[in-house]
């Protein structure tokens, strides 16, 4: 049988407003199955977001959904955790909104370690205020504000997120849309800061300035760049040059989390207390 | 009676917040307001809410709305350069109705300015700071028993109302360290947000069919539903170019403008029969106070207006003060700000002048005895 999204997706609420092509409802569909997988209890997660196109995902969800200001997503997810740390807090955030405006906002989460899963949705360019360059455009390519070609250096999100502290880096793309649910079903699991950089293809602000002729050759795009990290760690260097590792990147379990670690604190002052 | 305790304003501020039932904070250290979060970082703990210490002032109001949302009351202390950071968010709190209460404990600016000096000169940032148009609560305390009381006022308001709402006193109040009676559980009203009676299915966060403050479901408590700082319709869902966005932003400012009987707040001294009035608040208000007395004993007829709610201004107070007197006096530390809305609604009925200080010392009373000998 078919997987049912309706039961998930709020009543009246579609069409989605991302473009044709654009991959982030593929994305979209694998969070969904993913939560199915987990069979969480819609009422005990809240899904946040900042601004962009990613960002809009919630709206269209029937969880708590929050959509905030950009860059300030995980700033918010951190206050509702803190303050019901048994619920599942998640967000979605595109490349610019997670470590352009909210890079601070980011590092800071990983290194608490704090029990959120992060999906930050990149596909290399500020998609919904219509194609200027991120952190994670590649080098010299073309954007409205890099109109001769990208000089900006970029970032690399999952090694970002491990230098920071995240204790779960792991990452997919829309094309290989069957691992991804597996890699946020695992994301979600993992006990911590967990971070999933998920590739994403914008053909009408960045694919079609930069000689991707169609949305299928971005997919194809990622078909040919991305591979299993385990087969990517065994290739001799020259065959990894233009290839990029994909699937979980680094995990470690048992570190401290941040809501157990402060309300252990709290539940050890009321011992105290109570002894006194 | 309750608990007699030597304190200071930033430590009764926090206290105030305990009392009001806050079980969260999240803030970034800022002279001089960091007492609160520090005594905040001792108490909560102990009594199994949560403080945070976060990455700087725009995460920390981001966290405190989410606390919010999540169920607890949240509060969050600045001073001048944190409070400008603290702006869009605190917009963000403001159109999706999130109670929540923001401290800001002012020192001189701008920028970095005089950070251990007294200032006032953030009152308008309480109002205008973040872009839009909106309402705005800012309660105005003088004394350390009053920075107690209206803390647990701005917790009541902003529950009352779901709206955030900003304490604004200065440094020297802050820092001063008074007697003070904490009251027994009980004794000072604690108000809570109001919750939905509907079905899950029937709820409409933004329903403003049956008044203008629709009932606040938290998250996780069955009622799933969409928070967005889009302008929005009552299910929550961004709305365009919709008659709703001009209805809806009147209804968020009547929501304000339209209790002010309910939130504004003041105290009278010697205006009955006042030639002279002196419009003060904060550390200016304890000036004035003093040299209402002084200027008393030399025969001056002089009398004090001191807000304790400074948005919405009292508007209706001052323009009856404004009728019956020869001048208004406005000391403030600020090159001023607050005299324009004085004058605004004195209307040029009586002539307004204003006393202006921003060296990081406050205005003294023999400064205010003088000008009031000179319009007298």
């Amino acid at each position: 049988m078919a997987f049912d999204y309706d039961q998930y997706i709020r009543g009246g609420k579609l069409p989605h407003i991302w473009c044709p092509g654009c991959t982030y409802g593929i994305v979209f569909k694998s969070l969904l199955r993913a939560v199915d997988t987990l069979k969480l209890n819609r009422d005990d997660i809240a899904l946040v977001s900042g601004i962009g196109c990613a960002s809009r995902l919630p709206g269209y969800v029937d969880f708590n959904t929050l959509h905030t200001t950009h860059g300030r997503a995980l700033g918010f997810a951190t206050g509702i955790k803190m303050a019901k740390p048994d619920k599942h807090v998640l967000v979605v955030s595109g490349d610019g909104d997670a470590t352009a405006i909210g890079g601070n906002h980011f590092i800071h989460a990983c290194r608490r370690n704090i029990d959120i899963t992060v999906l930050v949705f990149n596909n290399f360019i500020y998609g919904m205020t219509g194609g200027q360059y991120s952190p994670t455009t590649p080098s010299g390519h073309l954007a409205t504000t890099m109109p001769y070609g990208n000089i900006d250096p970029s970032f690399n999100i999952p090694e970002l997120a491990k230098g920071a502290g995240a204790s779960f880096v792991a990452r997919g793309t829309a094309y290989h849309a069957a691992g991804l649910d597996k890699l946020i079903i695992e994301a979600m699991q993992h006990k911590g800061l967990s971070v999933v950089e998920i590739m994403n293809a914008c053909p009408t602000t960045h694919g079609r300035r930069n000689k991707f002729k169609s949305p299928t050759d971005m997919l194809l795009w990622m078909k040919d760049t991305f591979i299993p990290a385990v087969a990517f760690d065994k290739l001799p260097p020259e065959k990894t040059v233009g290839k990029l590792p994909m699937g979980v990147l680094y995990k470690k379990e048992g570190l401290p989390e941040y809501c157990e670690t402060y309300y252990g604190l709290v539940a050890r002052l009321k011992q105290k207390e109570g002894r006194a | 009676m309750g608990k007699i305790k030597l304190l200071q304003g930033n430590e009764a501020c926090a206290e105030g917040a305990v009392y009001a039932g806050c079980t969260f904070f999240a803030g970034y250290p800022i002279t001089p307001s960091t007492e609160v979060a520090e005594f905040m970082a001792k108490r909560l703990p102990l009594i199994g809410g949560a403080f945070m210490q976060m990455e700087d002032e725009i995460a920390a109001m981001a966290a405190v709305i989410g606390g919010s949302l999540a169920g607890s009351k949240a509060l969050t202390a600045t001073s001048g350069p944190g409070f400008s950071l603290k702006q869009e968010n605190m917009g963000f709190a403001m159109l999706t109705e999130v109670p929540c209460v923001i401290v800001n404990v002012m020192r001189g600016g701008p920028s970095t300015g005089v950070p251990t000096g007294p200032g006032q000169s953030d009152i308008m940032q309480c109002k205008w700071g973040t872009h839009g148009d909106h309402p705005a609560i800012c309660l105005t305390p003088a004394y350390v028993q009053e920075i107690f009381s209206e803390t647990v006022r701005a917790f009541n308001l902003s529950e009352k109302y779901r709206t955030p709402v900003t304490i604004a006193f200065d440094e020297i109040v802050g820092h001063m360290r008074e007697r003070i009676e904490i009251p027994d559980s009980g004794v000072l009203p604690v108000v809570n947000r109001t919750k939905p009676t509907c079905p899950p299915s029937e709820y409409l966060p933004y329903d403003d069919s049956k008044g203008d403050i629709p009932p606040m479901a938290n998250f996780f408590e069955g009622y799933r539903y969409h928070v967005t700082g889009l302008n929005h319709g009552t299910d929550g869902f961004p709305v365009n170019a919709s008659p709703r966005i001009h209805t809806d932003e009147l209804r968020l400012i009547r929501k304000v403008e339209g209790n002010k009987a309910d939130i504004v707040k003041f105290e009278e001294t010697q205006l009955e029969d006042a030639e002279v009035a002196i419009f003060a608040y904060g550390v200016s208000g304890r000036s004035a106070k003093t040299a209402v007395e002084a200027a008393r004993k030399e025969g001056i007829k002089a009398g004090l207006f001191r807000p304790l709610t400074i948005w919405p201004f009292p508007e209706e107070q001052v323009a009856a003060i404004s009728s019956r007197v020869k001048a208004i006096i406005v000391p403030e530390l600020s090159l001023g700000q607050i005299i324009f809305e004085v004058d605004r609604c004195a209307k040029g009925r009586c002539k307004v002048e204003g006393i202006y200080r921003v060296d990081g010392d406050p205005i003294n009373p023999a400064q205010i005895l003088a000008k009031l000998k000179e319009v007298k």
